[in-house]
Protein backbone atom coordinates (compact mmCIF):
# COMPACT_ATOMS: atom_id res chain seq x y z
CA UNK A 1 0.00 0.00 0.00
CA UNK A 2 1.54 3.39 -0.56
CA UNK A 3 0.05 5.25 2.26
CA UNK A 4 3.65 6.58 3.34
CA UNK A 5 3.90 8.30 0.09
CA UNK A 6 1.47 11.11 1.03
CA UNK A 7 -0.38 12.07 4.38
CA UNK A 8 -2.70 14.30 3.18
CA UNK A 9 -3.18 16.74 5.85
CA UNK A 10 -5.82 18.97 4.38
CA UNK A 11 -8.06 16.23 3.86
CA UNK A 12 -7.37 14.83 6.77
CA UNK A 13 -8.31 18.09 9.00
CA UNK A 14 -11.01 19.01 7.10
CA UNK A 15 -13.26 15.66 7.40
CA UNK A 16 -11.84 15.93 11.08
CA UNK A 17 -13.21 19.16 11.31
CA UNK A 18 -16.18 19.19 9.56
CA UNK A 19 -17.28 15.88 10.91
CA UNK A 20 -16.81 17.63 14.29
CA UNK A 21 -18.76 20.27 13.68
CA UNK A 22 -21.61 18.40 12.38
CA UNK A 23 -21.82 16.18 14.94
CA UNK A 24 -21.82 19.17 17.55
CA UNK A 25 -24.65 20.48 15.80
CA UNK A 26 -26.77 16.99 16.32
CA UNK A 27 -26.01 16.43 19.56
CA UNK A 28 -27.03 20.38 20.56
CA UNK A 29 -30.16 20.28 18.62
CA UNK A 30 -30.80 17.12 20.40
CA UNK A 31 -29.92 17.93 23.65
CA UNK A 32 -32.36 21.30 23.10
CA UNK A 33 -34.72 19.10 22.00
CA UNK A 34 -35.14 16.60 24.90
CA UNK A 35 -33.60 18.72 28.03
CA UNK A 36 -37.24 20.47 28.55
CA UNK A 37 -39.06 17.09 28.29
CA UNK A 38 -36.25 14.97 30.83
CA UNK A 39 -36.49 17.99 33.33
CA UNK A 40 -40.53 17.90 33.48
CA UNK A 41 -40.12 13.92 33.58
CA UNK A 42 -37.95 14.20 36.28
CA UNK A 43 -39.73 16.63 38.55
CA UNK A 44 -42.99 14.36 37.95
CA UNK A 45 -41.01 11.40 39.27
CA UNK A 46 -40.06 13.56 42.15
CA UNK A 47 -43.53 14.79 42.80
CA UNK A 48 -44.47 11.35 42.19
CA UNK A 49 -41.98 9.74 44.71
CA UNK A 50 -42.59 12.30 47.08
CA UNK A 51 -46.44 11.41 47.53
CA UNK A 52 -45.94 8.00 47.59
CA UNK A 53 -43.85 8.58 50.85
CA UNK A 54 -46.01 10.62 52.82
CA UNK A 55 -49.34 9.38 51.56
CA UNK A 56 -51.93 11.66 53.20
CA UNK A 57 -50.26 14.72 51.19
CA UNK A 58 -52.28 15.99 47.70
CA UNK A 59 -49.95 19.00 47.75
CA UNK A 60 -45.97 19.36 48.17
CA UNK A 61 -44.01 22.47 47.86
CA UNK A 62 -39.86 22.31 47.85
CA UNK A 63 -37.90 24.21 50.44
CA UNK A 64 -34.50 24.79 50.90
CA UNK A 65 -32.17 24.47 53.50
CA UNK A 66 -29.99 27.39 54.07
CA UNK A 67 -26.53 27.51 56.08
CA UNK A 68 -28.24 28.49 59.41
CA UNK A 69 -30.68 25.54 59.14
CA UNK A 70 -33.40 27.37 58.07
CA UNK A 71 -35.91 26.20 55.81
CA UNK A 72 -37.46 29.02 52.75
CA UNK A 73 -39.59 28.29 49.81
CA UNK A 74 -37.61 26.75 46.81
CA UNK A 75 -34.94 29.50 44.89
CA UNK A 76 -32.66 28.84 42.66
CA UNK A 77 -29.78 29.08 45.25
CA UNK A 78 -27.52 25.91 45.39
CA UNK A 79 -28.01 23.57 48.26
CA UNK A 80 -29.63 21.08 49.98
CA UNK A 81 -33.74 20.69 49.57
CA UNK A 82 -36.86 18.97 51.40
CA UNK A 83 -39.80 18.39 49.89
CA UNK A 84 -42.88 19.24 51.95
CA UNK A 85 -46.43 17.59 51.70
CA UNK A 86 -49.75 19.41 52.53
CA UNK A 87 -53.26 18.06 52.94
CA UNK A 88 -56.02 19.66 51.06
CA UNK A 89 -56.63 22.05 53.81
CA UNK A 90 -53.00 23.34 53.72
CA UNK A 91 -51.87 21.63 56.65
CA UNK A 92 -48.52 20.11 56.88
CA UNK A 93 -48.82 16.36 56.85
CA UNK A 94 -45.08 15.75 56.68
CA UNK A 95 -41.84 16.06 54.85
CA UNK A 96 -40.10 13.75 52.53
CA UNK A 97 -35.82 14.02 53.33
CA UNK A 98 -33.64 12.45 49.92
CA UNK A 99 -30.71 10.45 51.69
CA UNK A 100 -27.85 8.77 50.17
CA UNK A 101 -25.76 5.56 51.35
CA UNK A 102 -23.86 2.66 50.42
CA UNK A 103 -25.58 -0.36 49.44
CA UNK A 104 -24.57 -3.97 48.69
CA UNK A 105 -23.79 -3.09 45.11
CA UNK A 106 -22.95 0.80 44.67
CA UNK A 107 -24.74 3.71 46.57
CA UNK A 108 -28.20 4.18 46.40
CA UNK A 109 -30.71 7.03 47.19
CA UNK A 110 -33.61 6.88 48.91
CA UNK A 111 -36.55 9.45 49.69
CA UNK A 112 -38.41 8.94 53.19
CA UNK A 113 -41.03 10.92 54.59
CA UNK A 114 -41.18 12.13 58.25
CA UNK A 115 -44.67 13.10 59.83
CA UNK A 116 -44.03 15.03 62.48
CA UNK A 117 -47.25 15.07 64.39
CA UNK A 118 -47.08 10.94 64.69
CA UNK A 119 -43.04 11.40 65.11
CA UNK A 120 -42.67 8.29 62.79
CA UNK A 121 -40.99 7.71 59.31
CA UNK A 122 -44.71 6.85 57.15
CA UNK A 123 -43.02 5.64 53.83
CA UNK A 124 -39.88 5.47 51.59
CA UNK A 125 -39.14 5.00 48.22
CA UNK A 126 -35.85 3.81 46.62
CA UNK A 127 -34.63 6.55 43.82
CA UNK A 128 -31.58 5.25 42.76
CA UNK A 129 -29.99 1.67 43.26
CA UNK A 130 -27.78 -1.15 41.78
CA UNK A 131 -28.80 -3.61 44.01
CA UNK A 132 -28.63 -6.96 43.20
CA UNK A 133 -31.90 -8.29 40.83
CA UNK A 134 -33.89 -10.73 42.65
CA UNK A 135 -31.94 -11.02 45.91
CA UNK A 136 -31.40 -6.98 47.00
CA UNK A 137 -33.78 -5.13 45.22
CA UNK A 138 -36.45 -7.04 47.43
CA UNK A 139 -35.81 -3.47 49.15
CA UNK A 140 -38.13 -2.29 46.76
CA UNK A 141 -40.73 -4.83 46.73
CA UNK A 142 -40.96 -6.74 49.26
CA UNK A 143 -44.26 -6.27 51.06
CA UNK A 144 -43.16 -7.30 54.35
CA UNK A 145 -40.35 -5.34 54.27
CA UNK A 146 -42.33 -1.92 53.35
CA UNK A 147 -44.93 -2.66 56.42
CA UNK A 148 -41.78 -1.40 58.50
CA UNK A 149 -42.31 2.27 57.01
CA UNK A 150 -45.79 2.80 57.39
CA UNK A 151 -44.82 3.88 60.99
CA UNK A 152 -41.27 3.25 61.99
CA UNK A 153 -40.87 5.53 65.34
CA UNK A 154 -38.32 8.79 64.94
CA UNK A 155 -39.23 10.37 68.34
CA UNK A 156 -37.44 12.80 69.83
CA UNK A 157 -35.95 12.41 73.52
CA UNK A 158 -36.74 15.03 76.36
CA UNK A 159 -34.21 17.88 74.87
CA UNK A 160 -35.75 17.75 71.62
CA UNK A 161 -32.06 17.84 70.34
CA UNK A 162 -32.07 13.88 69.52
CA UNK A 163 -33.86 10.65 69.05
CA UNK A 164 -34.78 8.70 71.34
CA UNK A 165 -33.69 5.19 69.79
CA UNK A 166 -31.87 4.81 67.17
CA UNK A 167 -33.23 2.97 63.91
CA UNK A 168 -31.75 -0.51 63.52
CA UNK A 169 -32.26 -3.43 61.18
CA UNK A 170 -33.03 -6.75 62.96
CA UNK A 171 -32.94 -10.53 61.55
CA UNK A 172 -36.33 -11.21 59.70
CA UNK A 173 -39.23 -11.46 62.52
CA UNK A 174 -37.17 -10.36 65.69
CA UNK A 175 -38.95 -7.06 65.42
CA UNK A 176 -39.90 -5.85 68.82
CA UNK A 177 -39.96 -2.06 69.11
CA UNK A 178 -41.37 0.48 66.70
CA UNK A 179 -38.06 1.59 65.75
CA UNK A 180 -36.67 -1.61 64.01
CA UNK A 181 -36.76 -2.77 60.87
CA UNK A 182 -37.64 -6.52 59.74
CA UNK A 183 -34.56 -7.21 57.36
CA UNK A 184 -35.17 -9.36 55.04
CA UNK A 185 -33.67 -12.79 54.50
CA UNK A 186 -30.95 -13.03 51.14
CA UNK A 187 -31.41 -9.31 51.11
CA UNK A 188 -29.18 -8.56 54.91
CA UNK A 189 -26.73 -5.92 53.55
CA UNK A 190 -29.35 -3.99 51.65
CA UNK A 191 -31.99 -3.78 54.53
CA UNK A 192 -29.23 -3.11 57.07
CA UNK A 193 -27.86 -0.65 54.79
CA UNK A 194 -31.61 0.82 54.62
CA UNK A 195 -31.74 1.11 58.61
CA UNK A 196 -28.18 2.63 58.50
CA UNK A 197 -29.09 5.21 55.99
CA UNK A 198 -32.59 6.00 57.89
CA UNK A 199 -31.03 6.12 61.28
CA UNK A 200 -28.18 8.29 59.90
CA UNK A 201 -30.19 10.97 58.25
CA UNK A 202 -33.29 10.79 60.88
CA UNK A 203 -31.10 11.58 63.79
CA UNK A 204 -29.91 14.63 61.69
CA UNK A 205 -33.19 16.16 60.19
CA UNK A 206 -35.48 15.31 62.24
CA UNK A 207 -34.68 17.47 65.23
CA UNK A 208 -33.69 20.17 62.63
CA UNK A 209 -37.56 19.53 61.24
CA UNK A 210 -39.14 19.30 64.63
CA UNK A 211 -37.44 22.80 65.69
CA UNK A 212 -38.44 25.00 62.63
CA UNK A 213 -42.26 23.57 61.64
CA UNK A 214 -43.82 26.80 61.66
CA UNK A 215 -41.40 27.57 58.76
CA UNK A 216 -43.13 24.99 56.59
CA UNK A 217 -46.53 26.10 56.94
CA UNK A 218 -45.91 29.41 55.39
CA UNK A 219 -45.02 27.42 52.10
CA UNK A 220 -48.27 26.40 50.75
CA UNK A 221 -49.21 29.20 47.83
CA UNK A 222 -45.71 27.61 46.58
CA UNK A 223 -45.48 24.36 44.27
CA UNK A 224 -48.83 22.63 43.47
CA UNK A 225 -49.85 18.85 42.87
CA UNK B 1 -15.14 1.06 -5.15
CA UNK B 2 -18.53 0.68 -4.88
CA UNK B 3 -20.50 -1.70 -5.58
CA UNK B 4 -22.72 -1.27 -8.30
CA UNK B 5 -26.58 -1.60 -7.66
CA UNK B 6 -27.40 -4.66 -9.40
CA UNK B 7 -30.88 -5.95 -8.96
CA UNK B 8 -33.39 -5.58 -6.15
CA UNK B 9 -32.52 -9.25 -4.85
CA UNK B 10 -28.84 -8.02 -4.00
CA UNK B 11 -31.18 -5.65 -0.92
CA UNK B 12 -33.47 -8.40 -0.25
CA UNK B 13 -30.24 -10.96 1.05
CA UNK B 14 -28.43 -8.16 2.64
CA UNK B 15 -31.31 -8.05 4.44
CA UNK B 16 -31.78 -11.87 5.54
CA UNK B 17 -28.15 -12.18 5.84
CA UNK B 18 -28.33 -10.33 8.99
CA UNK B 19 -31.12 -12.55 10.17
CA UNK B 20 -29.71 -15.55 10.13
CA UNK B 21 -26.71 -16.37 8.15
CA UNK B 22 -24.86 -13.82 9.28
CA UNK B 23 -26.65 -13.15 12.58
CA UNK B 24 -24.51 -10.43 14.67
CA UNK B 25 -25.01 -12.02 18.05
CA UNK B 26 -25.76 -15.99 17.33
CA UNK B 27 -23.09 -16.59 14.44
CA UNK B 28 -20.84 -13.51 14.36
CA UNK B 29 -20.83 -13.61 18.14
CA UNK B 30 -20.27 -9.74 18.23
CA UNK B 31 -21.52 -7.08 20.55
CA UNK B 32 -21.65 -9.59 23.95
CA UNK B 33 -21.32 -6.60 26.62
CA UNK B 34 -24.73 -5.57 26.03
CA UNK B 35 -26.06 -9.34 24.81
CA UNK B 36 -25.22 -10.52 28.34
CA UNK B 37 -25.56 -7.36 30.49
CA UNK B 38 -28.85 -5.77 29.63
CA UNK B 39 -31.09 -8.86 28.15
CA UNK B 40 -32.44 -9.56 31.97
CA UNK B 41 -36.24 -8.52 30.65
CA UNK B 42 -37.71 -8.98 27.09
CA UNK B 43 -38.56 -4.87 27.52
CA UNK B 44 -34.83 -3.86 28.07
CA UNK B 45 -33.58 -6.24 25.55
CA UNK B 46 -35.88 -5.02 22.73
CA UNK B 47 -34.79 -1.27 24.25
CA UNK B 48 -31.89 -1.87 23.66
CA UNK B 49 -31.97 -3.64 20.34
CA UNK B 50 -33.63 -0.90 19.40
CA UNK B 51 -31.00 1.94 20.16
CA UNK B 52 -28.58 -0.47 19.25
CA UNK B 53 -30.51 -0.54 15.49
CA UNK B 54 -30.96 3.20 15.61
CA UNK B 55 -26.94 3.67 16.14
CA UNK B 56 -25.75 1.55 13.02
CA UNK B 57 -29.09 2.69 10.71
CA UNK B 58 -28.05 6.36 11.35
CA UNK B 59 -24.17 5.94 11.44
CA UNK B 60 -24.17 3.09 8.31
CA UNK B 61 -26.07 5.70 6.42
CA UNK B 62 -23.41 8.85 7.42
CA UNK B 63 -20.67 6.25 6.84
CA UNK B 64 -21.84 5.59 3.41
CA UNK B 65 -22.90 9.30 2.44
CA UNK B 66 -19.11 10.26 3.30
CA UNK B 67 -17.57 7.24 2.22
CA UNK B 68 -15.61 8.93 -1.02
CA UNK B 69 -14.60 11.92 1.48
CA UNK B 70 -13.21 10.42 4.82
CA UNK B 71 -9.14 9.46 4.09
CA UNK B 72 -8.28 5.79 5.15
CA UNK B 73 -5.83 7.54 7.76
CA UNK B 74 -8.55 9.02 9.53
CA UNK B 75 -11.48 7.03 9.15
CA UNK B 76 -11.70 4.83 12.11
CA UNK B 77 -11.85 8.08 14.56
CA UNK B 78 -14.31 10.01 11.77
CA UNK B 79 -16.44 6.86 12.29
CA UNK B 80 -16.04 6.73 16.13
CA UNK B 81 -16.97 10.36 16.35
CA UNK B 82 -20.29 9.54 14.27
CA UNK B 83 -21.16 6.67 16.35
CA UNK B 84 -20.46 8.71 19.39
CA UNK B 85 -22.87 11.34 18.49
CA UNK B 86 -25.54 8.87 17.40
CA UNK B 87 -25.40 7.32 20.51
CA UNK B 88 -25.68 10.63 22.55
CA UNK B 89 -28.67 11.50 20.82
CA UNK B 90 -29.76 7.51 21.48
CA UNK B 91 -29.23 8.26 25.50
CA UNK B 92 -30.98 11.88 25.57
CA UNK B 93 -34.30 10.06 23.63
CA UNK B 94 -34.39 7.23 25.76
CA UNK B 95 -34.59 9.52 29.01
CA UNK B 96 -36.88 12.16 27.35
CA UNK B 97 -39.07 8.71 26.52
CA UNK B 98 -39.01 7.04 30.00
CA UNK B 99 -36.93 7.59 32.90
CA UNK B 100 -37.73 4.03 33.99
CA UNK B 101 -36.47 2.72 30.77
CA UNK B 102 -33.44 5.14 31.25
CA UNK B 103 -32.79 3.59 34.80
CA UNK B 104 -32.61 0.12 33.88
CA UNK B 105 -30.14 0.45 30.68
CA UNK B 106 -28.48 2.68 32.85
CA UNK B 107 -24.60 2.64 31.54
CA UNK B 108 -25.08 0.35 28.87
CA UNK B 109 -26.30 2.80 26.70
CA UNK B 110 -23.19 5.11 26.64
CA UNK B 111 -21.71 1.78 25.89
CA UNK B 112 -23.58 0.96 22.89
CA UNK B 113 -20.21 3.09 21.07
CA UNK B 114 -17.68 0.51 21.73
CA UNK B 115 -20.08 -2.18 20.56
CA UNK B 116 -18.22 -3.43 17.71
CA UNK B 117 -20.71 -4.84 16.07
CA UNK B 118 -21.76 -1.04 14.75
CA UNK B 119 -17.55 0.12 14.31
CA UNK B 120 -17.57 -3.49 12.35
CA UNK B 121 -20.57 -2.56 10.08
CA UNK B 122 -19.42 0.92 9.28
CA UNK B 123 -15.81 -0.10 8.62
CA UNK B 124 -16.49 -3.76 6.32
CA UNK B 125 -19.60 -2.76 5.16
CA UNK B 126 -20.79 0.81 4.70
CA UNK B 127 -17.87 2.30 3.65
CA UNK B 128 -17.44 0.17 0.82
CA UNK B 129 -20.94 0.46 -0.25
CA UNK B 130 -23.61 2.62 -1.67
CA UNK B 131 -26.21 4.09 1.09
CA UNK B 132 -28.93 2.06 -0.22
CA UNK B 133 -27.15 -0.92 0.31
CA UNK B 134 -25.44 0.24 4.10
CA UNK B 135 -29.24 1.06 4.91
CA UNK B 136 -30.53 -2.05 3.96
CA UNK B 137 -27.49 -3.73 5.64
CA UNK B 138 -28.25 -1.74 9.16
CA UNK B 139 -31.96 -2.76 9.10
CA UNK B 140 -31.21 -6.13 8.76
CA UNK B 141 -28.31 -6.51 11.31
CA UNK B 142 -30.07 -4.56 13.79
CA UNK B 143 -33.55 -6.25 13.45
CA UNK B 144 -31.37 -9.98 13.63
CA UNK B 145 -29.78 -8.00 16.56
CA UNK B 146 -33.15 -7.13 18.35
CA UNK B 147 -34.31 -10.46 18.01
CA UNK B 148 -31.26 -12.26 19.05
CA UNK B 149 -31.26 -10.12 22.42
CA UNK B 150 -35.18 -10.95 22.67
CA UNK B 151 -34.28 -14.06 22.11
CA UNK B 152 -32.29 -14.24 25.29
CA UNK B 153 -34.03 -11.69 27.51
CA UNK B 154 -37.41 -13.94 26.86
CA UNK B 155 -35.75 -16.64 27.70
CA UNK B 156 -34.41 -15.10 31.21
CA UNK B 157 -37.15 -13.11 32.12
CA UNK B 158 -39.77 -16.41 31.45
CA UNK B 159 -37.37 -18.00 33.95
CA UNK B 160 -36.08 -15.97 36.49
CA UNK B 161 -39.26 -13.80 37.21
CA UNK B 162 -41.74 -15.88 36.14
CA UNK B 163 -42.87 -13.38 33.53
CA UNK B 164 -43.22 -11.75 30.00
CA UNK B 165 -43.06 -8.22 29.20
CA UNK B 166 -44.28 -8.09 33.16
CA UNK B 167 -47.32 -10.17 32.77
CA UNK B 168 -47.04 -13.24 35.06
CA UNK B 169 -46.87 -16.46 33.37
CA UNK B 170 -47.16 -18.93 36.43
CA UNK B 171 -49.39 -19.76 38.72
CA UNK B 172 -48.35 -18.37 42.37
CA UNK B 173 -46.49 -21.17 43.50
CA UNK B 174 -43.60 -20.76 40.81
CA UNK B 175 -40.66 -19.92 42.36
CA UNK B 176 -38.01 -17.91 40.30
CA UNK B 177 -34.98 -18.93 38.82
CA UNK B 178 -32.94 -15.98 40.09
CA UNK B 179 -29.46 -17.20 38.73
CA UNK B 180 -30.87 -16.40 35.80
CA UNK B 181 -31.62 -12.47 35.90
CA UNK B 182 -28.52 -12.81 37.34
CA UNK B 183 -25.28 -11.69 34.91
CA UNK B 184 -24.55 -15.62 35.18
CA UNK B 185 -27.96 -16.51 33.70
CA UNK B 186 -26.76 -14.42 30.49
CA UNK B 187 -24.08 -16.78 29.68
CA UNK B 188 -26.76 -20.06 30.52
CA UNK B 189 -28.73 -18.90 27.94
CA UNK B 190 -26.61 -17.65 25.38
CA UNK B 191 -24.63 -21.05 25.47
CA UNK B 192 -27.87 -22.75 24.88
CA UNK B 193 -29.08 -20.46 21.60
CA UNK B 194 -25.35 -20.59 20.51
CA UNK B 195 -25.41 -24.85 20.87
CA UNK B 196 -29.23 -24.87 19.40
CA UNK B 197 -28.09 -22.71 16.12
CA UNK B 198 -25.24 -24.40 15.82
CA UNK B 199 -26.48 -27.37 15.88
CA UNK B 200 -29.69 -26.52 13.55
CA UNK B 201 -26.38 -25.00 10.79
CA UNK B 202 -24.24 -28.34 10.88
CA UNK B 203 -27.60 -30.45 10.72
CA UNK B 204 -28.29 -28.13 7.79
CA UNK B 205 -24.73 -27.98 6.30
CA UNK B 206 -24.85 -32.57 6.82
CA UNK B 207 -28.20 -32.62 4.92
CA UNK B 208 -26.96 -30.57 2.07
CA UNK B 209 -23.88 -32.53 1.81
CA UNK B 210 -25.63 -36.12 1.55
CA UNK B 211 -28.19 -34.71 -1.19
CA UNK B 212 -25.08 -33.40 -3.47
CA UNK B 213 -23.60 -37.23 -2.64
CA UNK B 214 -26.79 -38.67 -3.88
CA UNK B 215 -26.66 -36.54 -7.06
CA UNK B 216 -23.32 -37.45 -8.16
Amino acid sequence: MSVATATPTWPMYRTLVGVGMLCGLLIAITFQGTRPVIERNRAEALQKAVFAVLPSASRSATFLVTPDGDFVPDTDAPGERVYAGFDDSGQLVGVAIETAGMGYADTMTILYGYAPQQEAIVGIRVLTSKETPGLGDKIETDPAFLENFVALDVSLDESGTALRNTIQTVKKGQKTDAWQIDGITGATISSVAIGDMLAASSARWVPAIHAQLDQFKTGDDSGGS
Amino acid sequence: MAVPDKKPVIATDEFIKGLWRENPVFVQVLGMCPVLAVTNTAMNAIAMGLATSFVMLMSNTLVSTLRNFIPRQVRIATYILIIATFVTIVDYAIEAISLELHKSLGAFISLIVVNCLILGRAEAFASKHTVRIAIVDALGMGVGFTLALLCLGGVREIFGEGALFGIALFPDGFEPWIVMILPSGGFFTLAGWLLLINYMQQRKQRSLAAAEEVTQ
